[in-house]
Order: structure tokens, then C-alpha cells, then sequence
């Protein structure tokens, strides 16, 4: 019974640790002496390979190249941050997607109907879902400035409170905490296709007048982008799903392509260091691009019948290796 | 206060999470931080169900626009949730055959398992099948030839779809073996090998580099609008 079970806390070990000396002392030919002993064993067995995890050493071995590759994007993101923060000027390119929300939510002030935000489908431990509700966050604060109404429909609970805790924040910072409804954030099911059934059944009930897409979606992608498009609304997508991004394309009248979509927060904020960080990732990216770039050419002098040939094919053989351990 | 603790909270899981997969003593807590993750989530669908019975009850007693929906979708609900709580027809357990209700709410004839072998999968077929008319209609409008660009993708289109069916191979299939890369199945693969993979490449990295930014303004306590607009920036 107790070989199957992990023991965890301290406490218990310890206590478990007292009883198995005990009965080693004391009850010598009992069933709970026996039992106890097993218990010892159990102990010991956990203690020598918490022992041998700690000398296998404090850093996980083949983890280097990542390791390195998350401080530097990191360094880099960190110093821009710091910099903008200094107020060095920073030129950002406008992302029309993100222009067009304020469009977007007059519209659907003028024409008197809802506004319409979906997170994605998956639950809050997906970055997706946490960008899609900081954009969300954003997108009420305009509604309740507008006086537009909002509807989240959510396929998870925890999507579904995360979200009500944003949208409550935006309505009380822009002074309309009176015309926050909770139950317009509401949470139908975690099926994939019975939320869809759901939500395209109140988009064509309900026609609002502008709909989000921002966060992780799969094959529901479509069903809701074409059941928007049907009803005449003003859509604006944005996911990281590389395979779904066509479909948004086609459908959307605007899409935030991957890592425009988690930089819309930043964009939308305006605050100087979260801009700084959107250089730092830009920054990042010129690294990346830079190694790619020194990447095929070796390769290329790797592949002629150069003299050199040998020496860099090894150099690309043990970078190879390092990365992929 | 609320917000500095559930900040607090998000940065400390965060960075354990972050730091867990390089370090052998923090892959526990890692692990552990999923756990208490699935059961805050467990817990919140209780919110989740109250607030599916709430609206749908309130849509019904208003009678607003496809209020019988509402009330399809409550009966669901209960019909359900009875089912599955009550084990109705769950097999017994050969295991512990003296103990009622032993057997898995799922297990093969229960009327849990009939409910979503023949009325769940079913519809959500069903649904899943209406993608195959979406993609036509998208399609009729992406492929317009309305400009250069779209005129591009659209000859991109007609090859890739070609050359991944029989048609293409019969269409060039006589090209002599020298002009063997102008058969249409031979272009379909180098755009896709190439071109495509090339830009779906683009997008990925910028992805991560994307989720870096993200995850290090929200573990930093930068971007707050996760709480609301009011939250904002540090």
C-alpha cells in the first residue's frame, strides 16, 4: 500500500521514520511491526534517490543551448524596457488591426448592438488565453468609454472569471462600474463544437456589430469567422495557431498575424516600457535572423569541395548536436 | 490590495514554471504547480455551471430571442449531470462486485456512455461536417482574383490543389524527364517545402519571441491589463 504512494511532506516522513524505528525497537513480530518496516523501506528508497537527483547536479544537463538562447532573448527585452523607461524615443509601426477597435466598437455604438469577444478555447494556462484577455481588457474599457455593450461568451470557467475580473477593472477605470454586467461573461461549455453551436447561434440571433477573435482556436476557427462575415459584422482576429491563420485571413477584415497578436497589449497601453519591450523582441529577432543567416552559409562552405569544407562541417555537426541534446 | 497578491502569485508560479525544466530540484514544484492548477480549475467549473444555469434561467423567464434554446440546453444539462452523478446503468466493478456504484460513470453501457456515443458525438460531427461548406465560401472569396497579390494566390492555389490531386499527375505527366520539376505535383511540393515552410518558419519564431515579450511583461508585473484596464502598466 505505501510502496505505490509518494511521500511527500516532511512532517510525515519524519513521523513515519519515528514509527518505523519504533517498531524496530519495540514490536519485533507483529503485522504492524511488518508494516512498519515496509513503510521504513519506503522512506529510505525515497530519501536515496532525492540523494542521487541532488549529486546528478543543480542544472539540468542538455538544457544549456535554451537556457542560453531565454537569457539573451530576455537581456534584450529587459534592456529596451529599461531604456524606454529612461525616455529614449521609440518608433512603433502601426498595426491597422489594432487601429480599427475603436472603429469597430463606435460602430457597434452607432448601430445599437453588442460587441462580441472570444478568448480562444483553451484555459488560462495557455499564453494565448492570458494575451487574448489583456486585449480584452483593453476592448471593454473602450466599450464602457463608447457605452457599447460586451458579450464574452467563455468555453472554460476559469476563462470565464479571469475575464470578469478584466472587464470589471476596465468599467471601473473608465468610470462606468454602473454598466458592468457580469452575466454578459458567461461560460456555455468546454465541448468544442457545442460552444461553436452555441456562439453562431447568438451571432445570428443577436447580430453585434463587431466581433473578437483573439486567442487559441482550432478547427472553430472558420465557423466563426464565416458565420461573422454572414451577419455583416466588423471582425478582427488575432492568434498564435499558425494553422489557423488562413482561415482568419479569409474571413476577418483584419488579423493579427502570431506575434502581432501578443503584442497588441503592449500596443494598445502605449506605456513606454511595455513598447520597449516590443524593441527588445525586435531585437531578438535581428540576433535570430543574424544566426540563421551565419547558419546557411556555413553550411553552404560546408557543402563545397572547399579545403575548409571538413573543419566547418565539423563546427556545424558539434552545434548541431549541443542543440539538439 | 487583491492585485499586488494575485500578482504576486502569477510572477512566483510563473518564474517556478520557467525555471523548473533547468533546474532537477524545482521539476517537483513545477509539476506541483500543474496540479493545483487542474484543481483551482475544477473548482472554478462550479462557477462555470452556476453561471450556465443563471442566464439560461434568466433568458427563459425573459423570453428573449431563442429562449427555447435556453431551456433545450438546461434540460441537457440536468439530464446529464444526473446521469453521470447518479452512475444510472453503470455496470457493477468485477473488482469490488459487493459495492454499488463501483463501476465507472463512463464504462461501456452506461447510460452516461449512450448519451455521448450516440447523442454528443453525433452532433458534434455533425457540426464539425458544416466546416467542409465554411471552407468553400472562404475560399470563393480569398481566391477572387480582385488584385495582384490575390491574383498570386490564387495561381499558388490552383497549383497546390492540383498537384496534390490525380488530375495534375495526368494533366503533366507526359513532361519528359528533364522538365520533370514542371509537373504539377513537383511544384506542389516545392512550394510547399519551400515557400511555405519558409514563412509558416517566420511566423513561429516571431511566435516565441512573441511569448517571451508576453510572459516576461506579465511575470514582471508590467502589463497588468490581465486584471483590467485599470491595472494597466507599472
Amino acid at each position: 500500500m505505501v510502496r505505490g504512494r509518494s511521500i511527500t511532506s516532511d512532517a510525515a516522513r519524519r513521523v513515519l521514520l519515528l514509527l518505523a524505528v519504533c517498531a524496530a525497537a519495540g514490536f519485533h513480530d507483529t503485522p504492524a511491526s511488518a508494516h512498519l518496516q515496509e513503510i521504513a523501506a519506503a522512506v529510505s528508497a525515497e530519501d536515496a534517490a532525492a540523494a542521487g537527483a541532488t549529486t546528478a547536479g543543480l542544472f539540468t544537463p542538455g538544457k544549456l543551448p535554451l537556457a542560453v538562447a531565454i537569457i539573451v532573448t530576455s537581456g534584450c527585452i529587459i534592456a529596451w524596457m529599461l531604456q524606454a523607461r529612461a525616455g529614449a524615443a521609440m518608433y512603433l509601426r502601426r498595426i491597422p488591426a489594432l487601429d480599427a477597435v475603436t472603429n469597430a466598437v463606435g460602430r457597434s455604438t452607432e448601430m445599437g448592438r453588442p460587441v462580441l469577444f472570444i478568448a480562444g478555447i483553451q484555459d488560462m494556462d495557455n499564453i494565448q488565453t492570458v494575451a487574448g484577455i489583456t486585449v480584452l481588457s483593453h476592448v471593454a474599457k473602450t466599450t464602457a468609454e463608447y457605452d457599447a455593450t460586451i458579450e464574452v461568451p467563455t468555453s472554460r470557467s476559469l476563462v470565464m472569471e479571469a475575464a470578469r475580473e478584466a472587464v470589471r477593472g476596465s468599467y471601473q477605470a473608465a468610470g462606468r462600474f454602473d454598466a458592468y454586467n457580469a452575466d454578459a461573461i458567461r461560460y456555455i461549455t468546454d465541448e468544442q463544437f457545442g460552444f461553436v453551436a452555441s456562439v453562431s447561434g447568438q451571432m445570428v440571433r443577436e447580430k453585434p456589430a463587431a466581433c473578437f477573435y483573439m486567442g487559441c482556436f482550432f478547427a472553430e476557427s472558420l465557423i466563426l469567422a464565416e458565420t461573422g462575415n454572414s451577419i455583416g459584422a466588423i471582425q478582427i482576429a488575432g492568434t498564435a495557431e499558425s494553422s489557423q491563420l488562413p482561415f482568419f485571413v479569409a474571413a476577418c477584415d483584419y488579423t493579427l498575424i502570431g506575434e502581432e497578436f501578443m503584442a497588441a497589449s503592449a500596443y494598445l497601453s502605449g506605456a513606454p516600457d511595455q513598447i520597449g519591450s516590443l524593441k527588445g523582441q525586435d531585437a531578438a529577432k535581428v540576433i535570430v535572423a543574424t544566426l540563421i543567416l551565419l547558419g546557411v552559409v556555413l553550411a553552404t562552405i560546408a557543402a563545397l569541395n572547399v579545403p575548409q569544407s571538413e573543419a566547418v562541417s565539423r563546427v556545424l555537426e558539434s552545434v548541431k548536436g549541443a542543440l539538439g541534446s | 490590495m487583491m492585485r499586488i497578491v494575485a500578482m504576486a502569485i502569477a510572477s512566483i508560479a510563473g518564474l517556478v514554471m520557467l525555471l523548473s525544466p533547468f533546474f532537477p530540484d524545482l521539476e517537483s514544484v513545477g509539476a506541483q504547480s500543474s496540479e493545483i492548477f487542474n484543481v483551482i480549475a475544477a473548482i472554478a467549473f462550479i462557477l462555470g455551471a452556476g453561471s450556465l444555469v443563471k442566464v439560461n434561467l434568466s433568458r427563459i423567464g425573459r423570453r428573449d430571442a431563442g429562449w427555447g434554446y435556453a431551456l433545450v440546453t438546461l434540460l441537457c444539462f440536468a439530464i446529464t449531470l444526473i446521469v453521470g452523478l447518479g452512475k444510472i446503468g453503470v455496470p457493477p466493478n468485477p473488482q469490488f462486485a459487493a459495492t454499488p456504484w463501483a463501476g465507472e460513470k463512463d464504462a461501456a453501457g452506461s447510460a452516461f456512455a449512450w448519451i455521448y456515443e450516440f447523442v454528443l458525438t453525433p452532433i458534434t460531427s455533425t457540426m464539425f461536417a458544416l466546416l467542409a461548406f465554411y471552407v468553400a465560401s472562404a475560399a470563393f472569396r480569398a481566391f477572387r482574383a480582385k488584385n495582384r497579390e490575390a491574383m498570386l494566390l490564387l495561381g499558388t492555389a490552383f497549383i497546390v490543389l492540383l498537384g496534390r490531386t490525380f488530375a495534375g499527375v495526368w494533366l503533366t505527366g507526359g513532361l519528359p524527364e528533364w522538365a520533370s520539376g514542371l509537373r504539377l505535383e513537383n511544384l506542389s511540393m516545392f512550394i510547399m517545402q519551400v515557400f511555405n515552410t519558409a514563412g509558416n518558419r517566420a511566423i513561429i519564431i516571431g511566435i516565441a519571441l512573441g511569448v517571451t515579450a508576453t510572459s516576461l511583461r506579465i511575470l514582471l508585473g508590467i502589463d497588468r491589463s490581465w486584471m483590467g484596464a485599470g491595472g494597466g502598466s507599472a
